[in-house]
């Protein structure tokens, strides 16, 4: 009975990991850098996580957690409380609806969603920031964060796929 | 590739299907844009659930940010060191400058102090201060603050001026009971009564998340260049007058610019002033002393 329990806490355990993974991207991405005008222009990372999971194991990272990893963004960030929250779960809602798609493609097929997907984010969440406070929140700051974010992309998706393999393979 | 075929199609519920999927979606969307109202119709709340929230993550935050403060630290001292034979140069240079200085400091410290006795001058509070480490710079292109590790159990309330020696950094726009969330000046959202040290125009500073907030609402016929001062003027009594804020740099059809003196980037410590002042509910005649600047 007991490797049983202990298999299955073990299970558990590597199963929240994506959700897991997603809040501390979240918090590090709020860690004070000091480099000039880095700030205003830092890659979105819990964005590629959602975008990340969403993709390769959404039973992992259910509706309700992107949910929950969007008001902790909210939160750290400072915008209004829903605007990530709706983003990401919009994010979330349209790799979905693409799964066959994007099963089994490559990874320049897949960088190139991200690209059409994120911009789309960006755009959705300056819509819903500028909305609130009745005024632009400027976009040149926001072209700059999309490019950057699409640059970063690579190489946060190639760590996730690593512990992916590692740690989330279903035997 | 196969890791991943294999996970779409190993048993695994197929997510996005189904009404219950699309229930989730709904209620989740749903409490979305009613979070988006509340925070619109009670900003005040939703400060406080934010604060609550900053609160928890804030001891992973103050950890997290150590190692950053101390690399930058060891790269500051390296160039530090290489420059220092120039710098001493330049240092000797000030300090002849800043004693000549000092002695008229002196002279007019006397004469101000008899002046306010003759007049019967009641001088302001000495303000009270909290300094604290900033822990997060929650970047970003759509708002503009910062987390200082201190709270209300450090005694910051809503509303009091963050300052570095440099200038005026923002306010505090939320307090949890470890952390306080400070809205800067270049935010969207930031409008600071100011007045420009040369001419005493008064305007308002908006800061529109750029670098360089703009000057508005100045009087008519009101005169001001590039080079000029900018320092806060006390009117509306969130913030006492007198703490300075930037220089302008350009003035064209575009608007007044101002490029603050502080460097978000080299914020490291900011120190949260309590001047006891409340802001223009409760303290009206606060912005009465604008003549006086410190």
């Amino acid at each position: 009975m007991k490797p049983g329990f202990l298999q299955r806490l073990d299970l558990i355990a590597r199963g929240s990991t994506p959700f897991v993974l997603t809040a501390l991207l979240i918090v590090m991405s709020a860690i004070p850098t000091r480099i000039p005008e880095f700030a205003h222009i830092a890659p979105m990372l819990p964005l590629m996580a959602i975008y990340h999971w969403s993709i390769y194991r959404p039973d992992l990272l259910p509706a309700w957690a992107v949910f929950i990893a969007g008001l902790m963004q909210d939160a750290l960030v400072g915008t209004p409380f829903g605007v990530n929250a709706l983003v990401f779960l919009a994010v979330h809602m349209v790799v979905l609806s693409q799964q066959v798609f994007f099963t089994g493609k490559s990874f320049a097929v897949v960088w190139i969603g991200f690209a059409m997907v994120s911009a789309a984010a960006f755009v959705l969440t300056w819509a819903l920031v500028s909305g609130f406070f009745g005024q632009s929140t400027g976009l040149m700051n926001m072209f700059f964060q999309y490019l950057v974010t699409l640059g970063t992309f690579p190489v946060l998706t190639w760590m996730l796929m690593l512990w992916q393999q590692r740690m989330l393979t279903t035997e | 590739m196969t890791d991943r075929i294999r996970a779409i199609h190993s048993g695994f519920v197929q997510p996005g299907r189904g009404v219950g999927n699309r229930l989730m979606y709904v209620t989740l969307v749903a409490a979305s844009l009613g979070l988006l109202l509340l925070g619109k119709a009670d900003p005040e709340l939703m400060e406080r659930v934010r604060s609550n929230i900053s609160d928890v993550a804030t001891p992973i935050l103050d950890t997290l940010s150590r190692p950053i403060s101390s690399t930058e630290k060891v790269i500051s001292e390296i160039n530090l060191l290489a420059d220092i034979r120039s710098e001493n140069e330049k240092l000797r240079g000030e300090n002849d400058l800043l004693l000549q200085w000092q002695s008229a400091a002196r002279k007019l410290e006397v004469e101000n102090k008899q002046l306010k006795g003759l007049l019967n001058f009641a001088p302001d509070a000495e303000p009270g201060f909290i300094t604290a480490r900033v822990i997060a710079d929650t970047g970003g292109a759509f708002v503009r603050s910062l987390i200082a590790g201190a709270g209300l159990r450090n005694g910051a309330t809503k509303g009091q001026a963050v300052v570095t020696n440099e200038g005026l950094v923002g306010r505090v726009q939320g307090v949890g009971t470890r952390s306080v969330r400070i809205l800067l000046i270049t935010d969207l959202t930031s409008r600071i009564p100011v007045i420009v040290e040369a001419s005493r125009t008064r305007a308002i500073m908006a800061g529109d998340n750029s670098d360089r907030p703009k000057l508005i609402h100045l009087p008519p016929g009101a005169v001001v260049s590039p080079g000029d001062r900018v320092v806060t003027s006390g009117h509306g009594g969130a913030f006492p007058p007198g703490i300075q804020v930037g220089i302008i740099t350009a003035v064209d059809e575009k608007g007044i610019m101002v490029q603050p003196f502080v460097q978000r980037e080299r914020i490291e410590f900011v120190r949260i002033v309590d001047y006891g002042l409340k802001g223009i509910l409760d303290a009206p005649s606060a912005a009465e002393g604008a003549g006086v600047s410190k």
